[in-house]
């Protein structure tokens, strides 16, 4: 452990593109994503899914999948609908939104399904 | 009307500002001060001497006082409380019509309740605890340039708290190193670096070259990670003239956020750049230098929650709250207290957090708190429980002390902040569990696994000066 490393990361190498919350860890399992779900129902928030070709994540705005789901709180719901937009557009990252309308802004954001950087 | 006649020589002051019977209006300033008063000088005395002081008396009766109408110019103590766990010091309660004060201005307000009266003879020491700023006085204030919500939509952070790194060493490094040390951290995995407070524009770095160099970091990590990064450039100037020049520049160039010392550089310079902040869609960090001086004596002085209303008003998407953890003062509770007055919309009063009044904000935007300050990776759980998502955590040692540089102490410190955020939204109780959340992290994070190994024994466990008044002290 005492040796020094080299961090591993530039520009020629997609794989060093973030792409914001939870992106420093390893990929959520579907047990773990399904308590991201959980916990965005449990404080009221509105889920939404959206996804984008990697090499564009830069940009704000995603392609929404559908609408958001206003008022859902059925998690094997909101999980399913991940499950088509992942299914539909498999190279894709898919990111599952908590949109928080008192607060006018995300309460929670990040991607579930990693895409394939090219 | 004309049933006053005027009548030279020196009266006491309780005769025309203690008026126990007042019931404050809802448009009143309202100020708590701890007083603790010359002996003999009477508790109702001093609190009215308090009164006239800060707004429109004077040590002898004069004869332009009947060519107005005092009543409704007058500050007026309405109420003396007992400190809790103090025999010499007590409240005093002062309520001043709103009309003595010019609209949006934050330096008038405090040129009158802490200029002349701070060193008043008749009061052996005197703190300004609180202050209630109606909401009429609230919406006439610019206050913060964007706010919480947007500085996370133009800044795309969701769901979890920021990261800083203020860059070491503070004073010393040539702009091109000095950027070197910007990129590390920031392709590691931080959201922001920033200018620490006494980097201005010294022989050996000048504020151009800086400026010029920490943007092409900024711009590199952003290509490199695919995240939106920023670095505080550091505007405070000798003059308001210098201070504008540079935010310009740092616009010219691209910059997200720009950074000012509201204390030092003053509140009539910090409400002006936060207004062309406004206007400029510049992102404003704002540092505290000279806060312990005014905050830290519990006798005298302006309490630091007074100091972030002010802030609040003046203008600035960040400020400084202190870390309850690290190595800089600051009590738990009291912290609480004023970091809710920088984000709430509507704050409670609350003696258990030493809030005198409730406090109202109307619509005015939230300002981020930045904990800084000898804080590292085992910090951080309890440092995610206290804070929440709307905060930025700045750790500069514990960042650029990683063994193994920058970029590798951002990436421990990016995956403990994820690893904490996880967890709570998990339903896991971080202070207590702390130690296994981290270590599952360092399982897939070799970085996060040295620096877990480099700070493990590093605490900073001196008591606080500055604690709440409690009566079992």
């Amino acid at each position: 452990m005492s040796e020094m490393q080299d961090y591993q990361s530039s520009l020629s190498d997609v794989s060093s593109r973030k792409f914001e919350t939870f992106s420093y860890l390893p990929a959520m399992n579907d047990d773990q994503v399904k308590q991201q779900v959980e916990y965005i129902v449990s404080k009221g928030w509105n889920p939404a899914i959206e996804h984008t070709e990697p090499e564009n994540s830069f940009s704000h705005y995603w392609y929404m999948w559908k609408l958001p789901m206003f008022g859902e709180t059925d998690v094997d719901r909101i999980l399913a609908e991940a499950d088509a937009c992942h299914k539909t557009h498999p190279n894709n990252h898919v990111r599952l939104v908590g949109y928080d309308n008192f607060a006018q802004s995300q309460g929670a954001s990040m991607v579930i399904y990693r895409g394939i950087p090219t | 009307m004309a049933d006053k006649t005027y009548s030279a020589g020196v009266k006491e002051y309780r005769e025309t500002y203690w008026t126990p019977e007042y019931s404050p209006k809802e448009s009143d300033i309202l100020a708590c001060f701890k007083i603790i008063p010359q002996s003999g000088v009477p508790r109702e005395e001093a609190a009215a001497a308090v009164a006239a002081e800060s707004s429109t008396g004077t040590w002898t009766t004069v004869w332009t006082d009947l060519l107005t109408d005092m009543d409704h110019y007058k500050g007026r103590a309405y109420a003396i409380e007992d400190v809790p766990g103090s025999d010499e010091s007590f409240y005093a309660f002062i309520a001043y019509p709103i009309d003595l004060f010019e609209e949006g201005s934050v330096v008038n307000v405090f040129t009158s309740l802490v200029g002349n009266v701070f060193g008043f003879k008749a009061v052996r020491a005197l703190r300004l605890e609180d202050v209630r700023f109606p909401l009429a006085y609230v919406m006439t204030c610019n206050g913060p340039p964007h706010g919480i919500q947007v500085e996370r939509d133009k800044m795309n952070k969701y769901g979890r708290p920021m990261l800083g790194c203020t860059i070491k060493p503070k004073l010393g490094l040539s702009a091109k190193n000095y950027g070197r040390a910007t990129y590390e951290c920031l392709r590691g995995g931080l959201d922001f670096t920033k200018d620490d407070e006494n980097v201005n524009s010294q022989p050996f770095m000048r504020w151009r070259d800086r400026f010029l160099f920490v943007q092409e970091a900024t711009e590199k990590a952003e290509a490199e990670t695919g995240e939106r990064k920023g670095h505080y450039l550091n505007v405070t100037a000798p003059t308001p003239e210098e201070m504008y020049k540079r935010a310009e520049f740092a616009k010219e160039i691209g910059a997200p956020i720009i950074m000012h010392d509201y204390l030092t550089g003053g509140f009539c310079a910090n409400t002006g750049l936060a207004q062309w902040c406004r206007d400029n869609g510049m992102l404003l960090h704002i540092h505290r230098a000279m806060h312990a001086v005014l905050d830290r004596n519990p006798n005298h002085g302006i309490h630091f929650r007074v100091l972030t209303k002010a802030l609040r008003l003046s203008g600035g998407d960040h400020l400084h709250s202190g870390t309850v953890v690290g190595k800089l003062e600051g009590d738990r509770d009291a912290t609480l207290g004023w970091i809710d007055l920088m984000r709430d919309s509507y704050v409670k009063e609350d003696r258990s957090r030493g809030i005198m009044f409730d406090q109202d904000w109307g619509s005015m935007p939230g300002v981020m708190p930045v904990a800084s300050g000898g804080i590292h990776v085992w910090h951080m759980p309890a440092l995610v429980s206290i804070f929440g998502d709307d905060s930025v955590l700045q750790f500069g040692g514990g960042t650029l002390g990683h063994p193994w540089g920058n970029a590798a102490g951002a990436a421990a410190n990016r995956v403990a902040v994820e690893v904490c955020v996880e967890a709570r939204n998990e339903g896991r109780d971080l202070e207590k569990e702390g130690k296994e959340i981290l270590t599952k992290g360092a399982k897939s994070s070799p970085e996060l696994k040295m620096a877990m190994e480099t700070w493990k024994e590093i605490k900073f466990e001196f008591d606080t000066v500055d604690k709440l008044d409690v009566a079992h002290k």
